[in-house]
């Protein structure tokens, strides 16, 4: 929709640009800023024009995606196994053609619980990199980077430059796990488990305010997940918002840890 | 940027997103659905690469190559896609459809077929609320379903014709309401309340009066002291008095305090949010029995029960009926079996992917000209006369192709405040129109949804399993105005009581003001609501006889020669114009054996279930229509006929007729519809009237010209009218085997048989369109569709929050026709849009019930909902 209260567009060609003056936002992809009334921005910002290279490798075989870099882009990316970011890729609300245009920086900086990017970083043991105001930089894992709906650990003048993926998370098994109120809706409780060499590390997301990951042992009990899981769940309290009741998604969250579990035992 | 083909020049607004950027150059093809990325009508290539324009920033495409559904192809040269979607009937209003010829172009063959592995998900992105996607599957798929796209000479009555706007619908040219050129035009943004109930005691319009660009801000201060009902119908008493175009009361978070009217949409927006507006808090109510209690605050209680036609403004109940016949408890006390239980149903919001929409201005001949998205223009015409003190004949009211309807659009929204304003301008010597575009948010939380309702039934029966008592006691929720309240309550209640013989009725019903935003005429008319509760306690009571619910049935269903008994005298002029209920419910029984589908794997429960539904083919009291047929010199025929076609198909039907009447090919008929100034009366489109009283008008006429084709005058006219009675009756009854899923709480359509009756078919594939689309719109609301409401604040104000079903969450339904010939309706023909969306909720619950051994009580049956039942929770 047209933001009627925006009235400067300006396109950033370095890194001194981002500095933001009042009102500006930063603009990626557009598709969720341009989704709803944004009454307090009177100016944007366009990122895309700092020419990010979308991915680049890492050492060891690990990855850094851009801010910039768009979901189908991402899918184009070297992933030794492609399921999972095509997994989180599917369970994003919106169609192929947003995919064409949202990024995976602002998937992670809108910071909802159902956003299958922060699921997809946090299941990879991703670390995002934050340009910092001074011209440096921070790392922070994407973990603590989404503090809770819509909260983010970002401060006045920093920057979400992108999210680094080691090699060793991108080269475990993975399996995942999807509840939602319609099949192809918004995702009421996503599960991801990475089986790493002695442990199970599971990432809850969509159900819970916030990313967490539980890390268990391999092959654990039924009884071991649903209750790790439970305790879990009640120590940031159960998501409630119109895509699932907080017991439905407490419920379904267990099943699906016990599921992905097993797929990693 | 290059726009299908053309150059263009110019630089868009920092903030303006491409869908708007793209129209003000005037190409009309991205139409707005949603304006969030949800819907896809606004989908465009861009470079090749579909994106949603409406979440593209204007300023990505320059020096990049657009292209919309015009820039596809055009009418006479159809792109292979938009010929696919044209062969396959895939559209219904039509609104949506420039965005999926966009993204199905996007993923074509040569050949325009789509092969993907799964369309479900690709198309999770375009939204069409009209068809159910049937058709559009078979667009995709390369299935042709009309005939006459080529051979227009093809096609009389009882043909799968196509739509005559077809080839300009797929290329996105077909004019819909605001689909007109942009400059010079004035757009009004409306100030809205965020209090449930207070007392506006000041505004304040200085600062946005400041703002250039803005030419006039309207408070209560400059609204008529007149009191009126946005629901309109055939009588104006319908509906009782309670609202004012601006009220210095506020009843519901939403509703209009003020409009600023200014050079640009923009300009409007900022300046609105200047506004300041004092209010003085009043108590709110938000329950529905709260609100019929003593002591609760009151929503109209200044008004008069007699001038504004209120049952009991002092405790809030705007509609009652309390009556009985025979001795309902006497009749319990004696059955050998009765049930009971109380069912609830939520709130649903109609989605016509169009919003509501109008612009005014005042023409040269000083008439008030209002061009407006409405299923009723003559209406519109009638209050609007009213309300600005006008004499009808100096405002004319205009309905271009209507973007969906389901009730939504026989009400008065927008046309009042831009009327208003067009008229305050004029006197200052403006004439510039002046527009009103609601945005999707607002059709969440500031128009009217469909009634929540809680119904409670009981039924007796004697050993045979014939009914001897049937009780039911309704609250309807109408929100903070009564619009509708009043026709919901007393529709609701009849045809689904009257369906059943049984010498001892009782019905109880209130319709009850709360402080939420109002509820309002929606698909079915009450009857979904009632039928849900009423079918699914007889599904109960088939299990406590022992009976098939098909026997049940076909034991106590009405059968011509009785009359239509609710809770007082019978009704004089509802007859059996024909009977096909017994048809129905043998179709339903064999198709559904037939079709016994293995559930999806370890785990699921399997269920059947069905309902019946019947409904009255008019609307009670009278509905008129008036209709002229012109044999042209040239030999083509010209039809003038005030109903509105807003996807229900009319034009088809008024098309059809005209051309089996004069021997003439459908393409040598023209329409001229909807339009006061030019067409005779017509009550409107509601009540699913298009083709069995403005269709009979206009076959009247036609056969009228027929009579006198020996004459040699040419032009040769005739017009034809039709008064709406007597009324005849139409029966659907819906089947469905489901697998539920414990663990998830899932329910799964395996099956699922719509049969109806709908008298002599006019146009097979058209009827099952209509059908298909209710029974998907039907669907939604009992698995997946809810606007959440939290202390009258709405918290589902977009597509993806409200969950309106995609391609992937409607199920394929194999529809069959009963074979009748109804006395009433045009060529034996009845009424069958709004009817198949009754019976389909309680199908399924009863197959729910049928899986699970627990009975769901609440709509919509969703899987957190479903998952706790299976445990035994509420």
């Amino acid at each position: 929709m047209d933001l009627a209260s925006v009235t400067r567009f300006r396109t950033a060609a370095a890194r001194a640009d981002l500095h933001l003056a009042e009102g500006e936002r930063l603009l990626a992809g557009g598709t969720w800023l341009f989704s709803e009334p944004q009454p307090e921005v009177s100016g944007l910002v366009d990122l895309t024009s700092l020419g990010w290279a979308p991915w680049e490798p890492l050492p060891g075989g690990g990855l850094r995606v851009a801010a910039t870099c768009t979901i189908a882009q991402l899918l184009q990316a070297p992933w030794p196994s492609p399921e999972l970011p095509r997994a989180c890729a599917d369970a994003l609300l919106m169609s192929f053609k947003i995919q064409h245009a949202a990024t995976v920086g602002g998937n992670l900086c809108l910071a909802l619980p159902a956003g299958a990017m922060i699921a997809l970083a946090a299941a990879l043991a991703g670390e995002a990199v934050v340009w910092t105001p001074d011209g440096g930089e921070r790392r922070e894992p994407v973990t603590t980077f989404v503090r809770g709906p819509g909260l983010t650990s970002l401060t006045g003048g920093e920057v979400l430059r992108g999210v680094d993926l080691p090699g060793w998370a991108l080269r475990a098994a993975t399996a995942s796990g999807r509840a939602a109120l319609t099949t192809y809706g918004r995702s009421a409780a996503l599960v991801i488990g990475r089986r790493d060499p002695d442990a199970i590390a599971l990432t809850i997301t969509a159900s819970v305010p916030r990313p967490v990951v539980l890390m268990l042992p391999p092959a654990p009990s039924e009884r071991t997940v649903r209750a790790t899981v439970a305790e879990a769940g009640a120590e940031v309290g159960w998501y409630a918002d119109p895509h699932g009741a907080p017991d439905w998604r407490a419920a379904q969250t267990g099943r699906l840890a016990v599921e992905v579990c097993e797929a990693l035992s | 940027m290059i726009l299908d083909g053309v150059e263009v020049a110019g630089e868009p607004a920092p903030g303006q997103c491409l869908r708007t950027w793209i129209r003000e150059q005037g190409v009309t093809a991205v139409k707005k659905g949603c304006d969030a990325g949800d819907c896809g009508a606004c989908s465009v290539l861009l470079d090749g690469a579909p994106v949603h324009s409406c979440v593209t920033p204007a300023v990505r495409a320059r020096g990049r190559a657009v292209t919309t559904a015009a820039g596809l192809g055009t009418p006479a040269d159809l792109s292979p896609v938009q010929r696919r979607f044209a062969e396959a009937a895939a559209f219904q209003c039509g609104f949506c459809t420039p965005g999926w010829v966009v993204t199905a172009t996007a993923l074509a063959g040569d050949d325009g077929r789509v092969e993907v592995e799964e369309p479900e998900r690709c198309f999770k992105g375009n939204l069409c609320r009209c068809t159910g996607y049937r058709s559009i599957r078979d667009a995709l798929g390369g299935v042709a379903n009309v005939e006459g796209l080529d051979a227009p000479e093809q096609g009389g009555f009882g043909r799968s014709v196509a739509a005559p706007a077809a080839r300009r619908v797929v290329t996105g040219t077909e004019p819909f309401t605001l689909d007109l050129p942009d400059a010079g035009v004035l757009h009004v943004k409306l100030v809205r309340s965020d209090q449930a109930h207070a007392r506006v005691t000041a505004i304040d319009v200085s600062a946005a009066e400041a703002i250039e660009g803005v030419v006039l801000v309207l408070t209560h201060r400059d609204a008529p002291d007149l009191l009126y009902s946005t629901a309109r119908h055939e009588s104006r008493l319908d509906d009782p008095d309670d609202t004012r175009l601006l009220d210095d009361v506020v009843r519901f978070r939403g509703q209009r305090v003020a409009a600023v009217v200014a050079e640009s949409a923009a300009i409007a927006e900022r300046a609105a949010a200047l506004v300041q507006v004092s209010y003085e808090p009043l108590p709110a109510v938000f329950d529905p029995e709260e609100a019929r209690s003593p002591g609760a605050p009151l929503l109209h209680g200044d008004k008069s029960p007699e001038q504004s036609r209120i049952a009991a403004p002092e405790r809030n109940v705007v509609a009652h009926t309390h009556g009985e016949v025979g001795d309902v408890a006497a009749a319990l006390d004696s059955a050998a079996y009765t049930v009971t239980g109380t069912w609830t149903t939520g709130r649903v919001t109609h989605a016509s992917l169009e919003t509501h929409g109008a612009r005014a201005w005042v023409d040269d001949d000083g008439v008030l000209t209002v061009r407006t998205s409405t299923q009723v223009p003559f209406l519109v015409r009638e209050e609007l006369a009213r309300l600005l003190s006008r004499e009808p004949d100096s405002v004319r009211v205009v309905a271009a192709r209507v973007g969906g309807g389901f009730g939504g659009k026989q009400e008065l929204l927008v046309e009042d405040v831009v009327a208003l304003a067009a008229l305050r301008l004029a006197e200052r010597g403006d004439r510039r129109p002046v527009q009103l575009e609601l945005t999707r948010e607002e059709q969440f939380t500031a128009v009217p949804w469909r009634h929540p309702m809680r119904v409670s039934v009981t039924l007796g029966a004697d050993a045979d399993g014939s009914l001897t008592a049937m009780a039911v006691d309704v609250l309807s929720d109408t929100g903070a105005y009564g619009n509708h309240a009043a026709g919901v309550m007393f529709h609701g209640v009849h045809e689904s009581v009257a369906v059943y013989r049984c010498p001892h009725k009782r019905v109880d019903a209130e319709a009850v003001y709360t402080n939420n935003p109002p509820s309002g005429a929606f698909r079915g008319y009450g009857l979904g609501q009632l039928i849900f509760a009423i079918e699914s306690a007889m599904d109960d009571l088939a299990r406590e006889v022992g009976l098939s619910p098909y026997e049940l049935r076909r034991r106590n269903a009405v059968v011509p020669g009785d009359e239509f008994v609710v809770n007082g005298p019978a009704d004089t002029d509802l007859a059996f114009g024909s009977y096909g209920l017994d048809q129905c419910l043998d179709l339903v029984e064999q198709a559904l054996d037939a079709g016994a589908a293995p559930p999806p794997g370890e785990g699921w429960r399997t269920g059947t279930g069905m309902a019946l539904a019947m409904i009255a083919t008019i609307p009670p009291r009278g509905h008129h229509s008036s209709a002229r047929v012109t044999l042209e010199a040239d030999g083509t025929a010209t039809v003038e006929v005030g109903t509105a076609e807003f996807g229900n198909g009319t034009a088809t039907v008024h098309t059809q007729i005209v051309a089996e009447a004069l021997g003439l090919s459908p393409d040598r008929v023209r329409l001229v519809t909807s339009d006061t100034a030019t067409s005779g009366y017509d009550s409107g489109a509601f009540g699913s009237t298009g083709s069995v009283v403005a269709g009979l008008a206009v076959h009247r006429a036609a056969e009228e010209v027929r009579r006198r084709l020996d004459e040699p005058q040419r032009p040769l006219s005739a017009t034809g009218s039709s008064t709406g009675s007597p009324r005849s009756v139409a029966f659907n009854v819906h089947g469905v085997r489901v697998a539920v899923h414990p663990a998830t709480g899932e329910v799964r359509i395996l099956d699922s048989v719509q049969a109806v009756d709908a008298g002599v078919v006019i146009n097979p594939e058209q009827l099952r369109g209509q059908v298909e689309g209710g029974v998907a719109q039907a669907i939604g609301s009992a698995l997946q569709e809810e606007v959440v409401v939290v202390e009258g604040a709405v918290q589902t104000r977009t597509f993806r929050n409200y969950r309106l079903p995609q391609l992937g969450d409607v199920p394929p339904t194999r529809v069959l026709f009963a074979d009748t010939y109804d006395t009433l309706g045009p060529r034996g023909a009845k009424s069958m849009s709004e009817a198949p969306y009754n019976p389909v909720a309680p199908a399924i619950a009863n197959a729910v019930r049928d899986a699970v051994g627990r009975r769901p009580r609440e709509l919509p049956m969703s899987r957190d909902r479903i998952w706790r039942l299976t445990r035994g929770e509420s």
